[in-house]
């Protein structure tokens, strides 16, 4: 079905269901119970989920394919960021005219830097591409704050055009009347869920984009692109030239970031210029890794995982420590508290990193690779409970 | 033709799925009848604290952090209730928010307008927050108060000094207590003509953001109005560390003054590279060379340590100031955590309290009726004098201290004297003032 082998198809509709269930699924705690703070169902980290999701599945059909690594992916984030605010502050809050435009303008970025830092391969290229990223951080920051606004950020002022704003429509992003940022709430028993608009809008466009990557993995140019990634020099003999693949794989890639740029600022009509910065470019990349670079789930669990420790573990502070641990006598309290903090608050980089070195050092396929490590191990004991008196025969 | 096979349980089935289906829109409409955002419901009410914890300005946003659980813990009615005491208006009572219990949500900024809303976003979405108190850095301050203005909660700024915050950025949902940068240039310019002479010639730092650029403006105006020439204003990225490559270049471009237009962690770097560079030894045009520091901070002194002797420069407030609210403020901070209040811990307790009060007198939580509560409110007793929040524009007017590092200072705290105290008058100016014109603060937005 849609061109898929039932493999891909199960996968798809997995993530499909995934996806539109999140509101639930990421809020498995009733909302006043002492483990509401790690439910992760509100519409500003969902949508971030579904974004970051987009922006890792688009890194990975770059690195996860061709093995280039790329160091400037936040530029494209970036470019598409502006793009939108842009039609903001000159048509209207309607997204529909920003998002074509913010995947246009990060397309044409990525095949300027890309034909130029495509010229190298390896460790040349990742420096190029840091050294173009951190030049558009640079120029966005300072030199063009008169089209970036600078360290303030982009955003849409009473006073901005917008000429095909209507008397009655939203002050805020929407779609065709579709206001991003409001959302309905289902209060089941003790339990909140809340439904969000741009969560879904979100949501919708990473299937679609989700289907796209499974059938560039599984197209005659995704497997001319792990040729080029095994071996370039090969490829080159057979009389093949390997540049104009890597760089439709690299703009193609550009697009998905200026995608997830322009739908960061679809969800909140304001463009920083931090987006761009290399730390951003590093992020993305620790995503797919972590996740499992090269294969089709690793980057959105990768983006998911990263996205929930910034958002989740970054706002534990002592005094919630404290409320957990108050069952336990005074001193030994304020000691547990004291062995904890390095690791929650200001300190969740810490624990992040000590994450991922734990998964680069004992799953080197990401987390996809202990996915399929459990499976097998499930597998394996129901295999031993059906046959236990198999016995192999001896060689 | 097809077939159906028609059973009991079947029916049964189809008929439950269906009723819940029917049934599905009615708990949508029950739940979204609150009149305003996050309005409260139970026992408590979460205020959101959000705060850089990390980068530049990180030392401010602990301290920031200590103030506002102080305030949080008198609003409860622990403590010896600090500046409640004190202030001028009676209606907290020592028992919550119109009766309600404050808890509190933190947040960490990392002094960066994106994860400054995040942060924002995911107090206000999951953790109920009815108002966001905090930012230091007026590019966070005023990208977290454009979204609280879209989001209906009230947001109280804590320290930004921007000139933009409530002039062309200014917005109903929003209030701010800190004072600005045109405000430190009326209160500094006559101080530093009668210390350095009217014949000067000074070069800007500044940083380069919303901060940097209205506050760099506002002092050379004023300074140029008793007489000043301003030779250069160079700008420096506020990630920078080092500032070495642009201190080098003002040795030979005949300035005799420098003024540096950095805050926190930048401040301490490139006050101390001029040093270094020996700029404060320098004798250019037969006048000794003199640097200002415009806006000022106890925490930046400290980490400045003995480079800030000398230096000029301007402070919303102080913990040395002797008037009552300042003394019980000093005193519960003091004995809660070991050390003197900076001026941005002061500006977010004050903020935390204004909005307490104000939600006191308007008798709701509703962000509208809050905000009209707090405009054209005087007050006094909050260690500032008697201080008016301006309904045009949603600033305070207070007065302004004009500071000097000290020569021996006797601790690690006490490193900054108190030069003068610029009265209230003297740095007030017109709502559309060219400096702050060009915003507009639109309608109050109750979500």
């Amino acid at each position: 079905m849609l061109g898929l082998n039932k493999k891909d198809m199960t996968l798809l509709i997995v993530v499909t269901i995934l996806t539109l269930s999140a509101p639930f699924i990421l809020n498995p705690f009733p909302t006043d119970s002492a483990m509401a703070q790690f439910n992760a169902g509100y519409p500003d980290l969902m949508q971030r989920f579904a974004i970051f999701g987009i922006f890792a599945i688009g890194f990975n059909l770059l690195f996860g394919l061709t093995g280039y690594l790329s160091f400037g992916h936040a530029a494209f984030l970036g470019v598409g960021s502006y793009s939108v605010v842009w039609m903001y502050k000159l048509l209207d809050y309607n997204v529909i005219w920003g998002l074509p435009l913010a995947i246009v303008t990060s397309g044409i970025f990525a095949l300027l830097i890309g034909f130029v830092s495509m010229r190298r391969s390896g460790i040349y290229f990742s420096i190029l591409t840091l050294a173009f990223a951190q030049m558009s951080f640079n120029l966005a920051y300072s030199v063009l704050t008169p089209i970036t606004n600078g360290e303030t950020g982009l955003q849409v002022y009473n006073n901005d055009p917008q000429v095909l704003m209507g008397a009655n429509e939203a002050s805020s992003p929407h779609l065709f009347g579709l206001v991003m940022n409001s959302s309905a709430k289902v209060g089941v028993g003790a339990w909140e869920f809340t439904f969000n608009n741009g969560y879904y809008f979100c949501g919708v466009i990473a299937i679609l984009v989700f289907y796209l990557s499974i059938r560039i993995f599984r197209s005659p140019f995704g497997m001319m692109l792990r040729a080029i990634k095994s071996n370039q020099t090969r490829m080159a003999y057979t009389g093949l030239n390997p540049r104009p693949y890597t760089l439709a794989a690299f703009v193609i890639s550009g697009m998905y970031a200026g995608l997830a740029g322009g739908l960061l600022a679809s969800m909140d009509p304001l463009a920083g210029a931090e987006r761009m910065q290399w730390t951003a470019s590093g992020e993305v990349v620790l995503m797919t890794i972590l996740g499992g670079a090269g294969t089709l789930m690793g980057p959105v669990l990768g983006a998911g995982f990263i996205k929930y420790f910034e958002n989740i573990f970054s706002k534990i502070n002592d005094t919630v420590l404290h409320n957990w641990f108050a069952f336990l006598p005074d001193g030994l309290e304020d000691f547990v508290v004291f062995l904890i903090h390095p690791f929650i608050g200001k300190g969740w980089h810490l624990t992040l990193g000590i994450l991922f070195m734990l998964v680069v050092t004992f799953l080197p396929g990401g987390l996809v690779e202990g996915g399929q490590r459990i499976a097998a191990m499930i597998k394996r004991t129901k295999e031993d409970e059906d046959t236990p008196a198999k016995t192999e025969p001896a060689e | 033709m097809s077939k159906t096979n028609m059973t009991r349980r079947g029916v049964l089935k189809t008929g439950a799925v269906a009723g819940a289906g029917v049934a599905l829109p009615t708990i949508f409409t029950a739940s979204s009848a609150a009149a305003y955002t996050n309005e409260p419901t139970g026992g408590s009410v979460t205020l959101g604290f959000n705060v850089p914890q990390t980068g530049p300005y990180a030392d401010e946003g602990m301290d920031e952090l200590r103030a506002q659980e102080l305030a949080v813990e008198h609003l409860n009615g622990g403590g010896d209730g600090g500046m409640m005491n004190t202030f001028s208006s009676k209606a907290l009572k020592g028992n919550g928010i119109l009766g309600k219990k404050v808890e509190f949500v933190t947040g960490d900024t990392q002094t960066k307008s994106d994860a400054a809303r995040a942060s924002a976003k995911s107090m206000i979405e999951k953790d109920g927050a009815i108002m966001i108190n905090g930012g230091s850095s007026s590019g966070v301050a005023i990208a977290v108060q454009g979204l609280c203005q879209d989001a209906g909660v009230i947001f109280m700024a804590g320290l930004t000094h921007s000139n933009d915050t409530t002039g062309k950025d200014k917005k109903a949902n929003g209030f701010r207590h800190f004072f600005n940068g045109y405000m430190s240039g009326a209160a500094l310019a006559p101080v530093l003509a009668s210390a350095y002479g009217k014949d000067r010639n000074a070069y800007h730092l500044t940083a380069d953001y919303t901060w940097g650029w209205t506050q760099q403006e506002s002092i050379a105006a004023a300074t140029e109005a008793m007489g000043w020439n301003t030779v250069n204003n160079v700008l420096t990225p506020l990630a920078s560390t080092d500032f070495s490559s642009y201190i080098a270049p003002v040795l030979n471009s005949g300035a005799d003054v420098l003024v540096l237009n950095h805050y926190g962690g930048n401040m301490v770097n490139s006050l101390t590279n001029a040093i270094q560079f020996g700029l404060r030894d320098k004798v250019v045009n037969g006048k000794n060379f003199e640097i200002v520091v415009p806006l000022y901070s106890e925490l930046m002194a400290a980490g400045a340590g003995e480079n800030v002797q000398g230096v000029i420069g301007s402070m919303n407030w102080n913990w040395q100031l002797q008037d009552e609210g300042s003394k019980a403020f000093v005193k519960s901070f003091g004995e809660k955590y070991g050390r003197p209040p900076s001026n941005s811990a002061h500006t977010c307790y004050v903020q935390t309290m204004l909005y307490a009060d104000a939600c006191e007198r308007a008798g709701t939580f509703n962000p509208c009726g809050v905000a009209e509560a707090l405009e054209g409110f005087e007050f006094d007793g909050m260690g500032n004098g008697p201080t008016l929040y301006r309904a045009d524009d949603h600033q305070c007017f207070k007065d302004v201290l004009v500071m000097k590092g000290k020569d021996n200072p006797s601790n690690e705290y006490d490193t900054l004297e108190i030069l003068e105290v610029t009265p209230r008058a003297q740095v007030e100016y017109a709502p559309d003032h060219p400096m702050f014109a060009g915003g507009d603060l639109g309608s109050c937005n109750a979500g």
